[in-house]
């Protein structure tokens, strides 16, 4: 693991490269971050005469009050929130039973199934959208916050369940055995020894289900047209091209859609880690 | 009476492969693993795989929301209208271009990233949750993000384009059609090389620590154990990341959809974009589902021939 730690040790020029890269990377993921910050505090009648300067001269809080409480922000956030908690916890609370069967069982078409799922991965969604808009039209569900969830819960098991089952996978499969030989029903053995083993799996599931909610465009776009009905990325587009010369409202509302999504990431940003570098992916 | 019940239960608990067992055997192999996978199955199956093959044979038919009454079965007549659509040629190479460019930078700073990850330095953590915080920003916000940076009235990149003499003067970059691709490309590159640096991450720390060390004693060079200990390592874990990316960015329409919408002049029009047109703003559903299914077959292809190579060339 230390071995590139031990040849930098060797060359300084080396140890010099190393933090320029660090640096690098940083100013790369941070820079665009910070510009966004920089001009929603910027006071609107120097957003213009402020030009590349990197810090602004006066900074206000003007923009985010009138966003917050002069636009429908709050319907937009309101809503996505709703999509994205429900499709979170359908999502998580599905794919953990196949991920569990996947992970415990050995059955008739267990290889057909994960094939498909893999398929699923691999077909353009954009292949579904036509089809999709013209089902959900036909049941007269457009402009629903339900078929959103059922949408996005629907794309989002396949990567959830393979997530799940790298988690259930690292669990020792003779604890619930255990428990099941001194008379636990393999229910009650899952309730009560292998269901907080797996908390952080759940963490890092729902986490990660619940940002891609949060962050769908397209289909949120096809299926809602009604503005009380809207999502954020939705909502905050309407917005956008309704206040299109109004900079310093548009990038405090892009910084509010920041918030819920950075601090899930923050929450989860470990066992998500964790996760993906313990097998979920090790191909 | 009793008696006979007696043997009944000694049987049903003694004799192997008796009724008992056989039941639950059936029960654990065909009816129990059931339970936990059918509501996936169920979901899966109605909103991904129905709509599937109904969006194929979309691409057979006529369907116009705005031209209902002239809707039918008309064999390959979408096809060969493909065929003959500049802009289907234009969309096509376009995603070529982005597909290309767009793996193409966020493997190598990726990889970088990851090798950087894998050494110890001081502030590790939190530079790891700072580099990787793009990838938790919400798609349609780094596209109104990038599109702000890159605009010359709030964003500095055209003036610095400008300042290094690259731009004669500071424009607007998204709305000039030979360069504007390279807006939302640079978008994807920000947010997504974490992910590459997590997958690749995982390949490297799975590599034994003693074969650099068994190197080190031999003598190697710091990119001779790169070429002959890292690359081979971590090839596996390339090829299938690489073709899940490549088909996903492929698809990836949000970044353009928001920045350029496929304009100037369909110069950043990729196919997934030009379905999503196609289906929601002229409404022919028939026609959308058509170039979907030309974007399947291509990206079908690029899989075979890629898992193919990956047999091939790779030992491990």
């Amino acid at each position: 693991m230390a071995n590139i730690a031990c040849s930098s040790r060797r060359h300084p020029a080396l140890a010099i490269g190393k933090y320029a890269a660090i640096a690098f990377y940083l100013g790369f993921a941070l820079f665009p971050l910070y510009w966004l910050m920089k001009i929603a505090v910027t006071p609107d009648a120097l957003i213009f005469s402020e030009g590349t300067r990197m810090l602004p001269s006066a900074v206000t809080f003007e923009n985010f009050a009138t966003v917050l409480f002069e636009t429908e922000f709050l319907a937009y956030f309101r809503n996505s929130l709703t999509v994205s908690l429900g499709t979170a916890f359908f999502t998580t609370l599905i794919a953990a039973g196949a991920g569990y069967a996947f992970s415990r069982f050995v059955f008739a078409g267990k290889r057909i199934i994960i094939g498909v799922m893999l398929i699923t991965q691999m077909f353009p969604l954009l292949m579904i959208i036509a089809p999709i808009y013209k089902i959900v039209a036909d049941l007269g569900l457009l402009n629903s916050l339900t078929s959103l969830i059922v949408v996005y819960t629907a794309f989002n098991i396949p990567f959830a369940t393979f997530l799940m089952q790298s988690f259930f996978d690292g669990i020792p499969k003779d604890l619930e055995e255990a428990a099941m030989m001194d008379g636990c029903t393999r229910f009650q053995a899952l309730r009560t020894v292998v269901f907080p083993l797996t908390l952080p799996g759940l963490g890092a599931t729902l986490g990660f289900v619940f940002t891609a909610a949060w962050s769908e465009l397209l289909f949120a776009l096809m299926l809602i047209s009604k503005n009380d009905a809207m999502t954020f990325p939705v909502g905050l587009l309407t917005f956008v091209s309704k206040f299109s010369v109004d900079w310093g409202q548009m990038m405090a509302a892009g910084v509010l859609a920041l918030v819920p999504s950075c601090l899930f990431f923050i929450f989860i940003q470990r066992y998500l880690v964790q996760g993906l570098t313990s097998g979920a992916v090790k191909g | 009476m009793a008696g006979k019940a007696v043997i009944a239960r000694a049987q049903k608990n003694v004799v192997p492969g008796g009724t008992g067992a056989r039941r639950s055997l059936y029960w654990h192999y065909m009816v129990e693993p059931f339970l936990y996978l059918s509501p996936m199955i169920l979901l899966i199956g109605s909103v991904m795989l129905m709509p599937l093959v109904i969006g194929v044979s979309y691409s057979f038919q006529a369907i116009e929301l705005l031209n209902p009454f002239d809707t039918g079965w008309v064999g390959f007549e979408n096809y060969q209208k493909l065929w003959t659509d500049r802009k289907f040629w234009i969309a096509l190479e376009n995603t070529f271009f982005w597909t290309f460019w767009s793996i193409f930078f966020q493997f190598f700073l990726g990889l970088g990233l990851a090798m950087l990850l894998n050494t110890q330095f001081f502030g590790k953590k939190l530079f790891q949750a700072l580099v990787f915080l793009p990838w938790a920003v919400p798609t349609f916000l780094s596209a109104l993000t990038w599109a702000w940076l890159f605009n010359p009235v709030i964003g500095p990149i055209p003036h610095w384009l400008a300042a290094l003499g690259v731009l004669s003067e500071p424009y607007n970059i998204l709305g000039d059609p030979d360069l504007a691709i390279w807006g939302p490309i640079t978008a994807n590159i920000w947010f997504g090389v974490p992910f590459f640096a997590i997958t690749l991450l995982a390949a490297l720390q799975s590599i034994p620590g003693e074969l650099y060390e068994a190197a080190e004693i031999d003598g190697a060079s710091a990119w001779q154990s790169f070429t002959k200990i890292t690359l081979p390592f971590l090839a596996p874990m390339i090829a299938i990341t690489v073709m899940l990316r490549t088909i996903w960015i492929a698809n990836f329409a949000d970044l353009i959809f928001v920045m350029t919408g496929g304009g100037p002049a369909n110069s950043t029009q990729i196919l997934s974009t030009y379905i999503f047109t196609t289906a929601f703003r002229k409404l022919d559903f028939g026609y959308a589902s058509t170039i979907a299914v030309a974007l399947l077959i291509i990206l079908l292809a690029y899989a075979v021939i890629l898992l193919w190579m990956r047999r091939r060339l790779v030992k491990i």
